[in-house]
């Protein structure tokens, strides 16, 4: 584990989740949480769990995104708050 | 400083996050950023998980090619702290015996092979979280299909919305 690689993905981190869940358009909503979990992949690989860093990058900074646009394309992209 | 409270870090941020989703999924009015949140609220406990399995000093619990070989022959005596040292020195006729005694033993057990637990980091919470993220995934498939749902039904993803419909269909 490398601390100071930690701590800056640590910090990334709580931006990404604060800003996904303040923006009003939905699909950019959808991306940064996409962005957040390609961070959390990044600090699980960091932390030397690799296997876990690859279903995360496998299935949830891809698939849970995908998932995420595909609603948001199929019903409404504003959001009241 | 930083670095002496850089384990403890990871619990606090843990913490945040965890409360940052459990404030999205309580009161936000978006059916999709509840579903965000709870995402976030998963990922947060799949952190606290991981960061007990990490060790100080440790690496990634995977038994390299050279510790494997190192591992053969008369190599008991080999201490708690000097045992890296000891791996290297005997590396190189580790594998001359390895040569002389065949293939055979390539398909054996390795019953001498020396392996110090501390210097991995602990892999039984990552292959429990792996569950955990799968089933993240799918929850949060399900809750995105429900909202689909509810939009065809009601032609809006807010929840205030919805229930002002449903009060004015019972009046």
């Amino acid at each position: 584990m490398i601390w100071a690689f930690d701590l800056i993905l640590l910090v990334f981190l709580v931006i990404t989740a604060i800003i996904s869940l303040r923006t009003k358009d939905l699909l950019s909503a959808s991306m940064i949480f996409g962005v957040y979990s390609f961070l959390m992949c990044l600090l699980w690989a960091e932390m030397e769990a690799v296997d876990v860093a690859f279903t995360e990058a496998a299935v949830g900074a891809g698939v849970s995104a995908v998932f995420l646009i595909a609603t948001v394309l199929r019903t409404s992209r504003r959001s009241s708050d | 400083m930083l670095e002496s409270l850089s384990p403890s870090f990871n619990y606090w941020i843990y913490i945040i996050i965890m409360m940052i989703g459990l404030y999205a999924m309580i009161s936000k009015n978006n059916f999709v950023k509840k579903l965000i949140g709870m995402s976030i609220f998963q990922t947060a406990i799949i952190l606290f998980y991981v960061s007990i399995s990490v060790k100080d000093g440790s690496t990634i619990p995977i038994l390299y090619h050279d510790q494997i070989h190192a591992g053969h022959g008369e190599h008991h005596e080999a201490g708690h702290g000097d045992h890296h040292q000891a791996l290297d020195t005997h590396a190189e006729d580790r594998h001359d015996s390895h040569a002389e005694r065949g293939d055979a033993v390539a398909g054996s057990h390795y019953p001498d092979l020396i392996i110090q637990p501390d210097d991995f980091s602990n892999p039984l919470p990552h292959v429990l979280m792996l569950t955990a993220i799968v089933v993240g995934v799918s929850t949060l498939g399900v809750g995105l299909a429900i909202t689909q749902k509810l939009y065809g039904e009601f032609g809006s993803i807010e929840e205030s919305e919805i229930l002002d419909t449903i009060k004015s269909s019972n009046d």
